[in-house]
């Protein structure tokens, strides 16, 4: 909490806010899930197409902060190209990264993402950073919707088998 | 407005030299030196010094109501209305005396007539759960206000969905004002009940409730009023109103969490069935009946938070002492100052211009999301609100998902102002 909460508003984080990736809808996914944290409005969406068992096509839309919606650009980056196995994989690094549990230097995967790890220092702030992951989670379980407030919470419940 | 404006019924000699000062009410109102009142002013955040402009969410502590506090549980703590010993005795007649003192508060006409609750929440379940499930049939309907808090809401819902009772919704204007014209034409010959809000919550608009009580009753409809943002910012007067209910919370009264009241009218609470069961509430118990206690102690089952009851008196009393009409003044120049330095920003929205307005300042800024101005803001030491102010519907008729908040008591300065808005200045660079 004594960071500086300047210090996550980095270029890198400031510049996926001005220009989302893969920010817009998608036709025909395979996969989809809407993500809310009801307890400050930020609200997404996040399709995408598996083949063969990797993610095809991904993208995201909605209403959120900067934070949330710089984790959701990243994201579809970053899983962009993946296997599902892998990008399962990753969202369980994210959420371990973020909630403070596991290091940025001890996830192997982590690469980029690494600049959100201050945000385990803003604990109000880890529901935006994690919202887009959980809902990717969401749609590869096809769950139709997931909340930060729902029972899987992963702020308080750590995440099971993705 | 006058009547909320109007003078404490029986001021203190301080409040009443206050309020004839309110033509120049920086003359009498001495800041720093109520700031010097509040120990936790003194903080810094973030390394720098606090500016805490979240006062509609919860105020601070003065140390008159901490040494109250200490007092009561270093030198008179005991349960209250049952042992004849000296700390019961003690204590009982503290937990009395608090009540006679928030009688005063909002000129009640008996001390009786106020019940301590939990909070506002509390106080509108309760009159939700008991004269709502005596009174609301199928059919019926009850009037709120599009500019509601949450717990103005689902109190009435949970009730209407149990009775088969419907909901009706009083509209505003732009500029976050109740439309009294469509308020009027919702009444119909099934409107049981109007539930408002003095002052919003979010936008701080002061609403027409003189007004709105008078049509009401003109109907047979009884009026329950949230004070919770108004009781801390204007002199409270429940018999000028006419009102039938009025609730607010301690602890954004610069009293502790955990207490408020509900003022209900005599003959009101009297016909009305409990709404808990326990010790404390009843006249006498057997298996076969139970007979229930008068008013207040029917609505007050099991121990009440008699310390904080205690504390909230305190909480009254000093701000009796500087004067409701003093305060309201004092933040009501910071509000205009705030309003006019926003407004003159580039990038910068007002949300709420009512031309009635407490201290309440809910903005946007182009393009940057509330809680990334929240965040920001906190580096710079100076804490608002941001998100839906548990005010979702409003939120939907302004068009937007969250607000950022400032809301100011009479312990800020315009010194922190100018810290919101150099604040508001580096987010914007940020964000650039």
């Amino acid at each position: 909490m004594s960071a500086d909460p300047k210090a996550l508003y980095q270029e890198v984080i400031l510049d996926h806010n001005r220009k989302p990736r893969n920010y817009g809808e998608l036709e025909h996914p395979s996969h989809h899930a809407e993500g809310l944290n009801p307890l400050c409005g930020d609200h997404i969406h996040v399709a995408l197409e598996l083949k063969d068992d990797t993610v095809e096509r991904i993208a995201f839309h909605g209403e959120s902060c900067a934070i949330c919606k710089a984790s959701a650009s990243m994201m579809t980056a970053a899983v962009k190209g993946k296997r599902a196995q892998d990008a399962r994989t990753l969202i369980h690094e994210f959420v371990d990264m973020a909630t403070g549990r596991v290091a940025a230097q001890d996830s192997p995967h982590i690469g980029r993402l690494a600049v959100f790890s201050n945000i385990s220092t803003l604990p109000m702030r880890v529901k935006c950073a994690i919202l887009p992951w959980h809902t990717l989670q969401a749609a590869f379980n096809a769950e139709p919707s997931t909340s930060t407030e729902a029972d899987a919470d992963p702020m308080h419940t750590p995440m099971g088998d993705a | 407005m006058s009547q909320l404006l109007a003078p404490n019924p029986k001021p203190t000699q301080a409040a009443s030299a206050a309020a004839a000062n309110t033509a120049r009410p920086s003359a009498a109102f001495d800041v720093e030196r109520i700031r010097r009142d509040f120990p936790i002013l003194g903080l810094s955040v973030a390394g720098k010094p606090l500016v805490y402009l979240d006062n509609a969410a919860s105020s601070q502590m003065p140390q008159a109501v901490i040494d109250r506090l200490v007092r009561y549980q270093t030198r008179e703590h005991a349960n209250i209305h049952r042992a004849v010993h000296y700390l019961s005795e003690t204590a009982t007649a503290a937990y009395e005396a608090a009540r006679e003192t928030l009688q005063r508060f909002i000129n009640a006409a008996e001390a009786r007539e106020v019940i301590f609750t939990s909070g506002t929440t509390d106080s509108i379940n309760l009159v939700a759960q008991s004269w709502g499930r005596q009174n609301i049939k199928a059919g019926d309907e009850i009037i709120l206000s599009v500019l509601e808090h949450h717990s103005n809401i689902v109190p009435w819902q949970m009730l209407a969905q149990e009775k088969g009772a419907t909901i009706r919704v009083v509209p505003m204007n732009d500029a976050g004002e109740l439309q009294l014209d469509a308020y009027q034409a919702l009444f119909n010959e099934r409107t049981r009940l109007v539930s408002v809000g003095h002052v919003s919550n979010a936008l701080g608009s002061i609403n027409p409730v003189k007004e709105m009580i008078d049509f009401a009753h003109a109907r047979g409809a009884p009026v329950l009023v949230d004070g919770a943002q108004a009781a801390p910012h204007l002199a409270v007067d429940v018999q000028a109103l006419g009102c039938d209910f009025y609730a607010f919370s301690g602890h954004k009264l610069c009293g502790p969490t955990g207490i408020g009241i509900l003022y209900g009218r005599a003959a009101l609470l009297e016909a009305m069935p409990p709404y808990k069961g326990g010790g404390d509430m009843i006249h006498t118990v057997t298996f076969e009946k139970t007979t229930y206690a008068p008013i207040p102690n029917k609505f007050e089952a099991g121990t009440p938070p008699i310390a904080a009851a205690i504390g909230l008196a305190a909480a009254v009393d000093y701000l009796s002492s500087i004067g409701m009409a003093a305060i309201a003044a004092h933040e009501h120049a910071l509000l205009q100052d705030a309003s006019e330095q926003l407004a003159a920003l580039a990038g910068v929205r007002i949300l709420g211009t009512a031309r009635h307005k407490a201290a309440v300042l809910s903005f946007a800024l182009q393009g940057i999301h509330p809680h990334d101005v929240g965040t920001l803001l906190n580096s710079e030491g100076v804490a608002v609100r941001t998100g839906h102010h548990c005010a979702q519907p409003l939120m939907a008729r302004l068009g937007v998902a969250a607000t950022s908040r400032a809301s100011f008591a009479f312990y800020n300065t315009h010194a922190d102002v100018d810290a919101l808005v150099a604040g508001i200045r580096a987010v914007q660079k940020v964000f650039a």
